[in-house]
């Protein structure tokens, strides 16, 4: 077995899991909290005001990497949904389950927030578009994830049945990211864009990405910690649990 | 034709299916009374004028059918789980997904059926102009069709709760959202005097695809939900 195949296989192990992730998420949510803090002062402070929108503009900040991180987060969880299924891995199932809520409140942040910032643009608080009603049921399916996760009394029967939904919703993923080009109304098109120059100026486009790499760290963060509390949870009659509940871990590595 | 055959187990599937609707044919009305009712409360709710009628019947009919679709999904499988059937059904050693195809279908004919049956009353009790009448029918039938399978598969995950109504609109409602935007969208289009084939050939090819996958997806969760 290479190195990266026996690294893969420690890290799917349950004490591994564990125990690595516990030195990693001070770093990560350390690492979010200040990328997020310089990212949130180039947007709030030093990017210029637009001609257009003026300071109203600057809710993108929020508004925009939140959206990026519910698609991701669903993106995410569908991929390890699939793992799941497939190759049956205990970590895969946890952590796609962890990363629902996670997701759902990114999605209802850019719900929340893209209301805030539709009042003084367009008028009002919601409107019927393409991309709204697409978020909206984005939102939904997590909740469906979410729902269907706590209502099955076996927690890995449970995972399983929810991985599965999840997949089935992924089909709604390309609708939510492609609707605004299908049936744009009145959404925006899309600004920033991987291939090609983005349609933005690079003093907004700078904290916008910081911000958005600021999510991602954050998300990371959050699914581990709440990875490890499930897995502590499912895995409470086994050895290694049992050691770190009565704080004995370091003698048994 | 020969026992043992795939075929013919389908085809005993099917049979038998059919048979117990038969035998109880009073609750396969409950879905038709129930789309009655909820198209019966807009007139009272939204006053009695024809034209204001006339321009949301086409919403109120599809949101009707398919309020009375999600009820009578949680039938699907209930009464074969519950007397063993369905364990019975997993363990034959046919492919899954066509026996369970066959279930779907027979699901399909005694509720959706008598739905789409009624549809002209509940457009006519609404104002829709006649002219529109065809385009409804074939979008119902091609959206109900839509709602049984895509519904079955999320069924089969449900399967073995207790109070699954809820829940189970949580799971289908958001993937029939486009369905139903299609549906309505090609009687609008109707309405308006607008092409309305686009919309249809969509909702044919979503069928065409979820012919094939649902059944398999149907098996993939009941095999996760039974075990």
């Amino acid at each position: 077995m290479n190195t990266l195949t026996l690294w893969f296989h420690k890290f799917g192990s349950p004490p591994t899991f564990h125990r690595v992730t516990g030195l990693l998420i001070p770093w990560l949510f350390a690492a979010a909290l200040l990328i997020g803090l310089v990212g949130l002062y180039g947007g709030l402070v030093l990017a210029p005001a637009d001609y257009q929108q003026s300071d109203a503009y600057r809710i993108i900040f929020i508004h925009v990497p939140c959206a990026w991180m519910g698609l991701f987060a669903y993106i995410f969880m569908a991929v390890n949904a699939f793992i799941a299924l497939v190759w049956r891995i205990k970590i895969s199932e946890i952590l796609a389950m962890a990363s629902a809520p996670v997701g759902a409140w990114f999605t209802a942040i850019t719900l929340a927030t893209g209301a805030i910032w539709g009042k003084p643009m367009w008028g009002t608080w919601w409107t019927w578009d393409a991309r709204l009603t697409s978020e909206l049921v984005l939102l939904f399916l997590f909740l469906g994830v979410i729902g269907l996760y706590n209502a099955i009394e076996d927690r890995r029967q449970a995972a399983r049945a929810a991985a599965f939904l999840g997949l089935v919703g992924i089909v709604n993923v390309p609708i939510v990211h492609f609707s605004v080009s299908w049936w744009n109304t009145l959404h925006q098109g899309t600004t920033v864009r991987l291939l090609g120059p983005s349609r933005i100026d690079s003093s907004m486009l700078w904290p916008l990405l910081l911000l958005a790499l600021a999510t991602h760290i954050w998300f990371f963060a959050s699914v581990f910690a709440r990875s490890r509390v499930s897995l502590l949870e499912l895995e409470g009659g086994k050895e290694w649990a049992r050691a770190i509940a009565l704080g004995t871990e370091h003698g048994h590595e | 034709m020969r026992y043992g055959t795939t075929a013919s187990a389908c085809a005993a599937v099917i049979r038998r299916d059919l048979l117990l609707t038969w035998r109880r044919r009073g609750d396969a009305l409950n879905p038709a009374l129930f789309a009655i009712m909820v198209v019966v409360m807009f007139p009272l709710a939204l006053g009695p004028e024809p034209n204001q009628l006339a321009n949301v019947s086409v919403g109120i009919v599809f949101v009707a059918v398919l309020l009375a679709g999600l009820l009578a999904l949680d039938n699907l499988f209930r009464g074969d789980h519950e007397d063993g059937t369905l364990e019975q059904v997993v363990l034959s050693p046919h492919p899954l997904s066509l026996l369970l195809g066959s279930k779907i279908l027979v699901h399909w004919l005694s509720t959706a059926l008598p739905l789409i049956v009624i549809s002209p009353a509940l457009a006519e009790m609404l104002h829709l102009p006649r002219s529109v009448m065809p385009v409804l029918i074939v979008a119902l039938i091609l959206a109900t069709l839509l709602l049984s399978l895509l519904g079955a598969v999320c069924v089969a995950l449900t399967i073995g709760m207790r109070r699954s109504g809820m829940l189970l609109a949580l799971l289908v409602l958001p993937l029939y959202v486009p369905v139903l935007i299609f549906a309505a969208g090609a009687c609008n289009a109707a309405q308006m005097g607008l092409p309305f084939l686009a919309p249809l050939l969509w909702l044919g090819a979503a069928l065409a695809l979820a012919l094939v996958l649902a059944p398999l997806a149907c098996a993939a969760a009941l095999r996760i939900s039974i075990t």
